[in-house]
């Protein structure tokens, strides 16, 4: 029986999730075994061309020779799966999306003209249709691998949807909003990181990015009642996930509200 | 007279996207282009107005393979900048999370990325089948990298510990010292990795550049020192810029730096720092490049995964010294007060000298952003390397050409994702 074709892409991103893959050591003679990777440059020379099984899209869309990659891409692949930040919510370099991209241009290169970039950075599922999107920045390897085994088995993946703070709970780690003062998103942000940050001592950042239900204006008003001002807490969430939707709307409200209330 | 072209669409096993062409007019090579497309993304631009203590976190995801780098030149200048003094404990703390680093970078790129070049294989996981200890063993010292970045940095991509000032929290004295027995295994694997690697066969190649790194007077270059050069210049991280200039090209999303002095490129990375700071690596590494004996001067930058070899040797000897005395009782990180000021900050990436420079007001906002990522000031070096190398292999048939210019390519590591501001091979015969 042949076995299913994976390829790996990249689009613009750190390759983090990608690595994710190389870093998942112990089990990566076990996928290489299960599945034939035919596309995957970071790691290997060999390739070939569609149609694929599965394709792993790493990255967002920012130049309009990559809007077009995305459709072929597409027409080549049974399953697109986006992993990571970057190809589901458009990654940090979504935050151009806010600002005059040819004055960003003109900050970082001398002569702009000799690239072409798009005005935004946008998440894949904006360009083509998305079969699953693995959240994080980067991405949990337990969770890809689990992905990519049930997506051969025929089966709906599942990735938990709810947020850090439940599993802060689980873990017994004390909750450092309450404990410290600190400013967490953990409440907003979905569960697939293990509750690390706080178990490190510092707030939630949001790179999982919103949970299923967040309720993102509710953690405002007790950001702000710790003394947080509007702006500071809309830096917090224009951050990796700062294009998603239920961050993107959030940080959108606060600016309006300050700039209302400065008049 | 016909003209060739050598293309190569996609580099592969490297870090990023990019391709190289090069154009010859009979058996005269008329131009060589690494071509980065990797897709820009402005963190200079985004850095700014936003606060200090964002930099370590956003500059991390420059590169998912080397985030420590980025990590650490961030917070070092932004100390800099605040005249946050930091406590030895954690700058030695700093350097077992660079050392983490390295074994992860220099793991993978030995035993997946290169090799597979010198034993004709297209990637590391079908050389496993024939190599299955070799392959096993570098997963393995890949692994304990990971282990450690993700002890000590919490996740071993885009680690979440590091601040200004220090640590959000130093693990414990027992976390630390259950990685000792795998490390004294890794130690060994390391010197059986370097005396594998240094039997391979190398193809003559002699580079003309000048080795640039940091350079420490009493330790191996990693995270502070003077930039040295094998021209014997020193020149103090605050002169970085005036030194060193980084220029923009038409063919490539990366820019290519030169000394502003000869106007030529220059080399940095592991050959660079060997070459530099042979007599400052740990006792077995220097033993082990005698026993190998390793040109005092090496030119050859196929020859690169030895001194990657010897640099992992080294890190796995300090890692282990830090491992076993570690006490943990002390003062995580050192709190600091705004005040307006600039920073800046060279450590030394898997791949070479990364440069940060910030200026921040006095609410602790950054207004300014300079970074300057080895893989785009080697690019300049690695074209003119090429050059000479693709007049040596230009006779033979175009595939077998391009496959052995893009295997020069991939010995100097190049990490295209984060020249952000880098491979295909294309040759073109007229
Ligand atoms: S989501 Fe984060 S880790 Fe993944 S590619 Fe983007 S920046 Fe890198
Ligand atoms: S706690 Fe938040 S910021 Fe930290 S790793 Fe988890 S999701 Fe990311």
């Amino acid at each position: 029986m042949c076995k299913p074709r994976l390829a790996v892409f990249k689009f613009a991103s750190c390759d983090g999730c990608q690595l994710s893959l190389l870093d998942a050591e112990d089990h990566l003679l076990a996928v290489a075994d299960a599945v034939e990777i035919v596309y995957f440059p970071e790691a290997t020379s060999h390739m070939e061309e569609g149609p694929y099984d599965i394709a792993l899209v790493e990255g967002s869309i920012t130049t309009p020779h990559d809007a077009e990659r995305i459709q072929q891409i597409r027409k080549d692949a049974r399953y697109l799966m986006t992993i990571g930040a970057c190809a589901t919510a458009g990654g940090i370099q979504a935050l151009r999306n806010w600002a005059d991209k040819d004055e960003f241009m003109q900050a970082v290169y001398a002569t702009p003209e000799y690239i072409q970039v798009l005005e935004t950075s946008t998440p894949i599922a904006e360009h083509v249709q998305v079969d699953f999107e693995l959240r994080g920045c980067p991405i949990n390897q337990y969770q890809l691998i689990e992905v990519i085994r049930s997506l051969l088995a025929g089966q709906t993946p599942r990735t938990p949807r709810h947020s850090v703070c439940l599993d802060c709970k689980r873990r017994g780690t004390v909750c450092v909003t309450v404990a410290q003062g600190t400013a967490c998103l953990g409440p907003v942000t979905q569960s697939g990181c293990h509750a690390l940050c706080p178990s490190y001592n510092r707030g939630c950042y949001g790179c999982f990015g919103p949970a299923l239900q967040a309720n993102l204006v509710s953690l405002s008003e007790q950001m702000e009642r710790e003394g947080a001002s509007k702006a500071e807490i809309a830096h917090k969430l224009k951050n990796f996930n700062a294009y998603s939707h239920a961050f993107r709307t959030e940080s959108t409200r606060l600016v309006q509200l300050e700039g209302d209330q400065r008049g | 007279m016909t003209e060739r072209k050598i293309k190569v669409e996609t580099l592969t096993r490297v870090e990023g996207e990019g391709g190289l062409y090069v154009r010859l007019q009979g058996e005269q090579v008329e131009e060589v282009r690494l071509e980065i497309y990797e897709p820009p993304r402005l963190f200079e631009a985004l850095l700014r107005g936003r606060p200090l203590e964002d930099a370590p976190d956003i500059t991390a995801r420059i590169c998912g393979i080397c985030p420590v780098a980025y990590q650490m030149s961030s917070v070092h200048a932004m100390e800099m900048a605040l005249g946050v003094e930091i406590t030895p404990e954690i700058r030695r703390l700093r350097r077992l999370l660079y050392c983490g680093e390295w074994i992860e970078s220099h793991g993978l790129h030995m035993h997946l990325l290169h090799a597979p070049d010198f034993l004709g294989f297209e990637s590391g996981l079908a050389m496993a089948k024939q190599f299955p200890d070799e392959v096993n063993r570098g997963l393995r010292l890949k692994k304990h990298g990971n282990q450690l970045v993700d002890l000590l940095g919490g996740r071993a991509i885009h680690p979440v510990n590091v601040c200004v000032g220090g640590f959000y929290r130093i693990p414990s004295r027992n976390e630390f010292q259950k990685l000792v027995p795998d490390f004294e295994w890794g130690l060994n694997a390391a010197i059986e990795t370097t005396r594998w690697v240094a039997g391979f066969e190398y193809p003559e190649l002699e580079s003309e550049c000048e080795f640039v790194s940091l350079s420490h007077p009493d330790e191996y270059p990693m995270n502070e020192g003077v930039m040295q050069t094998s021209s014997g210049d020193q020149i103090e991280i605050s002169d970085y810029r005036d030194e060193f200039q980084e220029q923009q090209v038409p063919h490539s999303t990366a820019l290519h730096a030169i000394r502003k002095t000869t106007g030529r490129p220059y080399l940095l990375g592991p050959l660079s720092r060997v070459n530099l700071n042979r007599d400052r690596l740990s006792p077995s590494a220097r033993k082990l490049a005698d026993e190998i004996a390793f040109e005092p001067e090496c030119r050859n930058p196929h020859r690169a995964i030895i001194a990657r070899g010897l640099e992992l040797v080294h890190s796995y000897e300090e890692a282990l010294q830090i491992l076993r005395d570690e006490h943990s009782t002390r003062q995580p990180r050192v709190t600091y007060d705004y005040q307006a000021g600039v920073g800046m900050s060279a450590t030394e990436a898997p791949r070479g000298t990364l440069f940060h420079r910030y200026e921040i007001d006095t609410e602790g906002k950054i207004v300014e952003a300079d970074i300057i990522p080895p893989t785009s000031q080697n690019q300049a070096q690695i074209e003119v390397d090429l050059k000479a190398w693709v007049g040596q292999v230009i006779e033979k048939e175009e595939s077998q050409a391009a496959r052995l210019c893009e295997n020069l390519v991939r010995a100097y590591d190049p990490c295209i994702s984060c020249s952000t501001h880098f491979l295909n091979v294309t040759i073109e015969r007229s």
